[in-house]
């Protein structure tokens, strides 16, 4: 039976009075490479926000590794990538070393070095992190997530900044590790074609779930192409017919 | 009067001791106060301090305790603004703002109706180092240890935070907790360094050797050690100048502290241009 990593239950999340996210509902389960994607201001950081208890919901439960949000302690299990950082001026001076070091012990410097080395910055690891230019930044917010070797990874728009090459050792490294060591991923995107050729499961979100199932399921969805219209639906998925004749 | 001679004198001792100890509080609390855009706590809390020195006075407290006395409406002050800043409807700087008027309002208020601006209530505006009590001092000796105690035990969580709240939420780091302690602290600090430099001065404690370690970009702990270096050779040759040159102290402590900013920054702005 397959084990629930995260389970959330009829989630409402307002500001202001203006409805985020309606009557959510979903499960990931260990192992799960799961894509949510859906427009800009569709709630999808939101959801993840709601997830790791930086948003309280109105309505609804969040369970963690099986337990309620506010009695889930093991957040090591999770590592997290933040759409944008928010308190970081260019004047912080916390090098990459110690930014990729937060989190876990100090003993693992082997863990930082390797976690440099996959995401090309080792040469970075002393310079101050807001000398960096923004893909740089970015790259080093990916090593700190990687570095723990958590049991979750959750990535909100992780490759927004990063070159082409960099994107696909990006994409490779979370494949091998979902693939290879059951590393559940969970990665907030708007780009639904280019999640679609990994992501084994996809939500699709606007303030409330459009859409929950395979890539190739979404691509065939008659619901799909009328919200979408049939030439975005054709664009979105032509992208990846090699993958869909695969499958 | 040869510096030799200066340091002799006992007050002069208590003065430089606690200077030292109350400078190395600011310091050390200032740079997690800037790097998260908290600069103006200092003068907003040093106007609350106004406000309770005024309150203070009114009831006829002995000068002796009037450090203490004013300490806890400084610290529910401190709190006020995080719980401001923590809904995020109200940023920072306009907590820090609200707060601070309340402080100087009712400051003015109370000083009026205790028979208008007296003596005492003006000494804490300026600040005079040199009548620091054995009390205060004794209180900056514990402050400090407690500041420096709070640093090492908390500083993984304190980085994090610094760096981004949000963040250091989802790293499971007690952010409620350590933000209490650390604007609890800052209260402090603000009441101790108006012993100082005066409530009109409180902020350049907290904000400017800070500032000057930031200039050296190197790492965030290596900062905090460099900003606290910066902040004491300012008490000890401010307070040694203003000895020699028959200067207000504080005044001179805070110019001291805009010396080594305006040096750090031109040796740096050289260094640039040299390479």
């Amino acid at each position: 039976m397959p084990v629930n990593l995260i389970r959330i239950d009829d989630l409402t999340f307002c500001y202001n009075g203006l409805e985020i996210l309606s009557n959510i509902s979903f499960t990931v389960n260990q192992g799960d490479y799961l894509g949510i994607v859906g427009p800009n201001g569709s709630g999808k950081s939101t959801l993840i926000k709601n997830m790791l208890g930086i948003l309280k919901p109105q309505k609804g439960s969040i369970n963690l590794f099986g337990q309620p949000l506010n009695m889930f302690r093991k957040w090591k299990k999770i590592g997290y990538l933040p759409q944008r950082l928010i308190a970081l001026n260019t004047q912080f001076p916390g090098t990459v070393e110690e930014i990729v070091q937060m989190g876990i012990s100090k003993s693992q410097s082997q863990k930082i070095k390797n976690a440099l080395e996959l995401m090309g910055i080792g040469h970075l690891a002393t310079r101050l992190i807001g000398e960096l230019s923004y893909g740089e930044q970015q790259r080093a917010m990916l090593a700190r997530a990687l570095v723990g070797q958590p049991d979750l990874l959750i990535f909100d728009e992780p490759t927004t900044a990063l070159d082409p090459e960099t994107r696909d050792i990006f994409y490779t490294q979370i494949e091998k590790l979902n693939c290879h060591k059951g590393t559940t991923i969970i990665l907030v995107t708007h780009d639904t074609g280019l999640i679609g050729k990994y992501a084994r499961h996809l939500l699709y979100i606007d303030k409330k779930i459009i859409f929950s199932g395979t890539f190739k399921d979404f691509c065939a969805s008659a619901e799909m192409t009328g919200f979408f219209g049939a030439i975005s639906q054709h664009i979105i998925c032509h992208q990846h017919d090699p993958l869909l004749r695969k499958q | 009067m040869g510096i030799g001679e200066i340091l002799h004198y006992d007050f002069v001792q208590r003065a430089i001791l606690a200077g030292i100890l109350i400078g190395a509080i600011c310091a050390l609390l200032g740079v997690f106060l800037v790097l998260r855009r908290f600069s103006l706590i200092g003068d907003g809390l040093a106007h609350v301090t106004f406000g309770s020195v005024a309150v203070v006075l009114l009831l006829g407290i002995s000068p002796f305790y009037v450090t203490l006395a004013a300490l806890p409406i400084v610290i529910i002050s401190s709190l006020v603004i995080l719980k401001l800043t923590s809904t995020k409807r109200i940023q920072g700087d306009a907590a820090i703002g609200i707060v601070s008027s309340i402080g100087i309002a009712a400051g003015i208020i109370l000083a009026s109706l205790s028979g208008g601006y007296n003596l005492d209530l003006f000494s804490y505006l300026f600040g005079n180092i040199l009548t620091v009590n054995q009390t205060e001092l004794l209180l900056a000796f514990i402050v400090f240890i407690v500041v420096a105690a709070t640093i090492i035990f908390f500083y993984d969580d304190l980085f994090a935070l610094t760096f981004d709240e949000e963040l250091a939420k989802t790293m499971g780091i007690k952010t409620v907790k350590i933000n209490i302690i650390l604007f609890i602290l800052t209260a402090v600090a603000a009441v101790l360094a108006m012993r100082i430099a005066g409530i009109m001065l409180v902020s350049a404690m907290l904000i400017l050797p800070p500032l000057t370690a930031l200039q050296l970009s190197i790492s965030f702990r290596m900062t905090i050690i460099a900003s606290l270096i910066f902040s004491v050779l300012s008490v000890i040759s401010g307070i040694i100048i203003s000895f020699l040159l028959n200067l207000p102290a504080g005044g001179t402590i805070v110019i001291m502290n805009v010396a080594f900013l305006l040096l750090v920054f031109g040796v740096k702005k050289i260094s640039v241009l040299q390479r």
